[in-house]
């Protein structure tokens, strides 16, 4: 019949205000009579429903005994396969599933078919008196009064100054949950050894060494440093900042800014792994368009341009490792980065300065 | 007390056994008083109401689950050669953490079933909580005197992400590894104390050999201690307020219609209670979730493709992914005063977040500051009976939404076969547009409703009959409906703009006219209930098009 009764048509938007035909309200009617169930009149009914009530709780103890049974039949042994263990999962699963809902849907029924439908109404009480509301303002203000902490501004304040400051020693305690940052964020493993010796880049996660000219164009490399894996303690820690892709192009490719034209060799370059925007192992590496992507967040790195960014979240290229070969013509680094990997923080602009040797 | 013992005073003598244990009980610990209140009590019966009860049963399966797990998990980090019996990782070096969460799953009997239970209802325990709490903002629900418990639930949504994070970390298998260094990144970023915290919070650098054991005492005893704590808080006020009812025939805000709490409502409810668990258990038996061996232990340098963190942190991690990290060539970290000032992880980790939490914890002020509306209401509104509000909920809604369906970019990406660049553009663009066309179509599909309303309440029900009259018209037969359903579709409020008021000074300060701004900008589009006049009108011409015009034009309207 169209929508002709909720104001103007050609008013967009509104319709009728509650002043206007402020004739009455609609009385509320009360509650809907009361409807009888079919198990409320039909004895035979009724009589169903209580079948249909113990057939389930029936259900939940055969749920019951075939949790039982697969939990003590199954033996998962010392060699168990996998499909073992997924067969046990999923009768376990089941037999739990069947024992709960059995009872679940058996007392909901219970309670739907044959216990009293009759809605009811309750009053609702204020949830205090207006006496005690007033009461309680009346309390809390001779409480203050009577403290005279407004009076007093001397105890007001000290007292202000003491418990704002009482808390600062549960802080402090806590100062030994880790040590302080200082310089570690600033270095690798890949710093020469205290005797001058460079690192070779050797290949995650076996350690051996790498040789220039197993680098075939347009291989990759997942790196760590030589000596990582035996290290006895920090392992972990050491790997985290030291990961390294490698990777060979056409030297041509390759557009080193003034400075970095020594740390590439033979098309052959390293960059860090750690995305430079909160820390994922930056692991896909499109070959044909010499893009490093960042699985976590899709930053995504050029290459070409000394792995600029050129798409997602990150702000800062990837660092890059210099590289160089040795006299045994392994790959080594040449120093360490010369800033800190992975993400930003507060202080590492201080360590970008800091003169790797 | 004498008078009692003479032999002719009545003394009460419980019938039945179950009265008699009562009565045995009552009379050395008390307690006739709290049965007196709450054996009858009066529940409003909603299948919408379950969603806080899916989400307190899950709670309960959780610690249930947990406690189990405790038994056999080993929170250490200490390097480790595993001996289980899954083959693939046989003498693999992985921590203890990594290796008990293998023994749970392989060699404890039913132990991968627990572990799958516990993170299905650890899964649900979020979902139950948000979209509860949906519930109770688009019904109105937080209104007057409910504020204090909206704010409670809004810090158990908080605490219920934070178990289910630190309880994600603790196998310290590959994925929840990256989920932590992903979380020391953003940590990093923090201006000042970010470094501090970091290595405060791993004890070290990143991953260091603390961390696992610090998440496992968070997760298994403060947050959950904290949780609890939260949900007797919630459930007392629960019980002050009574509970809210849906508007209906009979009921007001002045009582409570429903069933007594004994036997139907306990039974009801108790009996959900099985049937969750029964659904929690279906779903471990058959659906797979975190199949840990499958990503390996811990290690820095290897990553999964299509990583994706556990639901409800979706929406960080897809915040995230929107932010550019660079516009052009200008960057937008930024070097500040020799300071690292992290703004595309900084931004997006912090400013959603805080405007969805700040926005949802206000929201009871900022709508009774707009409308005034300082009244005590247990009779919750229909969404489409508040069409601002819900409005405004569905703009909130979808914005979430966006950053969710971001943190699976590259899902969609692969399984739609569209280029990930071009899924990230767009959902850059709907960050920002999707709530504003959320706001508009939500406003309008919810005045439409009501105008549906509106022509139901005054012609009936359609009944699909089409009768031809005498003189040739077709007309569709309606079906009046009986009061009760009537009273249903009319017995609603629809406040009108509050015009700004002066103050006692005679003036109307700038805070009272922006809130008469807001307050027109909330009710200017409304549409008013049928009154009985307008009922009369429409019955006393029915079927006569033009007179039914006729009473509709002679409204005035409001702008």
């Amino acid at each position: 019949m169209g929508n002709h009764s909720d104001g103007s048509p050609n008013h967009s938007g509104t319709v009728a205000t509650a002043g206007q035909n402020e004739v009455e309200k609609f009385q509320d009617p009360g509650i809907p009579p009361h409807r009888l169930r079919l198990a409320d009149t039909d004895p035979r009914a009724a009589k169903k429903a209580e079948r249909q009530v113990a057939l389930l709780f029936g259900t939940s103890v055969v749920g019951t005994l075939i949790f039982l049974v697969s939990y003590f039949a199954i033996d998962l042994g010392n060699d168990s396969s996998i499909a073992t263990i997924r067969l046990q999962n999923a009768l376990l699963g089941i037999g739990t599933a069947f024992a709960m809902l059995g009872i679940g849907t058996g007392i909901v029924h219970w309670a739907k078919a044959l216990m009293p439908d009759h809605e009811v109404s309750e009053e609702r009480h204020a949830i205090r008196t207006e006496e005690d509301r007033q009461a309680a303002v009346r309390i809390v203000d001779d409480i203050v009064e009577e403290t005279g902490i407004k009076r007093r501004p001397l105890i007001r304040n000290t007292l202000l100054g003491a418990v704002a400051l009482a808390p600062l020693p549960a802080l402090a305690i806590f100062g030994d949950l880790g040590p302080r940052p200082d310089f570690a964020l600033a270095h690798t493993l890949w710093a020469p050894a205290p005797d001058g010796k460079l690192k070779r880049l050797a290949r995650d996660p076996d350690g051996t060494p790498i040789k220039a000219a197993d680098v075939t164009i347009g291989s990759a490399f997942h790196v760590i440093p030589e000596g990582l894996n035996e290290l006895s303690e920090g392992r972990l820690n050491e790997k985290a900042k030291a990961v390294v892709l490698l990777m060979r192009l056409d030297p041509n490719e390759l557009h080193p800014s003034p400075g970095r034209e020594s740390w590439a060799y033979n098309g052959i370059v390293a960059y860090s792994k750690i995305c430079t925007h909160v820390g994922c192992p930056v692991a896909l590496y499109e070959q044909q368009t010499h893009h490093l992507l960042c699985p976590c967040h899709q930053s995504t790195f050029d290459l070409t341009q000394q792995c600029k960014v050129i798409f997602g979240p990150a702000s800062r290229p990837l660092p890059q490792l210099p590289i160089a070969v040795d006299a045994e013509g392994y790959l080594v680094a040449t120093s360490d980065f010369h800033e800190p990997v992975g993400p930003s923080y507060w202080e590492r602009e201080q360590h970008v300065l800091i003169p790797n040797s | 007390m004498s008078s009692s013992l003479t032999p002719d005073a009545p003394v009460f003598v419980a019938k039945t056994t179950g009265g008699r244990i009562t009565d045995f009980v009552d009379q050395r610990v008390g307690g006739s008083g709290i049965l007196r209140e709450f054996g009858r009590k009066v529940f409003p019966d909603h299948w919408s109401f379950m969603f806080g009860e899916v989400a307190l049963y899950s709670f309960v399966i959780l610690l249930l689950s947990g406690t189990f797990l405790t038994f056999f998990f080993d929170p250490s980090m200490a390097e480790t050669h595993y001996a289980g019996s899954y083959t693939p990782l046989k003498n693999v070096e992985m921590s203890v953490a990594y290796s008990s969460s293998l023994n749970i799953s392989f060699d404890v009997r039913g132990g991968l079933f627990m572990r799958q239970v516990h993170h299905w209802s650890a899964l649900l325990f979020v979902a139950s909580v948000s979209v509860h709490m949906l519930r109770v903002f688009f019904t109105g629900a937080f209104r007057k005197p409910r504020e204090l418990n909206w704010v409670v639930g809004g810090v158990l949504l908080i605490l219920s992400m934070a178990a289910g994070f630190t309880g994600y970390s603790l196998p310290d298998d590959l994925l929840s590894g990256n989920g932590l260094r992903i979380i020391d990144g953003v940590i990093k970023s923090i201006p000042v104390i970010g470094t501090y915290t970091s290595f405060f919070l791993f004890g070290g650098e990143f991953p260091g050999t603390m961390i696992i054991s610090r998440l496992y005492m968070l997760h298994i005893l403060l947050v959950p201690a904290l949780i609890l704590l939260m949900i007797v808080m919630h459930l007392f006020m629960v019980v002050v307020h009574k509970h809210t009812q849906y508007p209906g025939p009979g009921r007001n805000d002045g009582n409570v219609v429903g069933y007594p709490l004994g036997p139907v409502y306990a039974a009801k409810a108790g009996g959900f209670f099985f049937i969750v668990f029964g659904v929690v258990a279906l779903m471990a038996a058959f659906f797979t979730i975190n199949p840990i061996w499958n990503y390996g232990p811990y290690d820095p340098s290897p990553v999964s493709a299509g990583t994706q963190p556990d639901w409800y942190i979706g929406f960080v991690d897809g915040a995230l992914r929107l932010m550019p990290g660079t516009i052009g060539d200008w960057k937008v970290e930024q070097v500040w005063f020799g300071h690292v000032f992290t703004f595309n992880v900084l931004l997006p980790a912090l400013v959603p977040a805080g405007i969805l939490f700040t926005v949802m914890f206000t929201y009871p002020w900022i709508e009774r500051w707009i409308t005034k509306d300082n009244r005590e209401h247990h009779v919750l509104d229909r969404p489409r009976n508040a069409p601002t509000r819900t409005a405004i909920g569905m703009a909130g809604f979808v914005w979430y939404c966006v950053m969710w369906a971001a943190a699976g970019s590259d899902l969609i990406a692969t399984h739609f076969n569209v280029a990930l660049n071009d899924v990230t553009y767009w959902l850059r663009a709907l960050f920002f547009v999707g709530p504003v066309i959320a706001f508009v179509v939500t406003k309008r599909v919810a005045l439409a409703l009501q105008r549906k309303d509106r022509e139901i309440a005054l012609h009936g029900r359609e009944t699909g009959r089409i009768v031809r009259l005498p003189h040739g018209e077709f007309i569709e037969v309606h079906a009046p409906l009986d009061e009760y359903k009537r009273y249903k579709l009319v017995g609603f409020e629809s406040p009108a703009p509050l015009p700004a008021v002066p103050n006692e000074h005679g003036v109307v300060d700038r805070k009272e006219n922006r809130r008469a701004k807001l307050s027109r900008w909330f009710f200017e589009d409304r549409v008013a209930p049928v009154t009985p006049a307008e009922l009369e009108a429409a019955h006393g011409h029915h079927g006569s098009h033009e007179a039914v015009e006729a009473a509709a034009s002679q409204k005035t309207l409001s702008h």
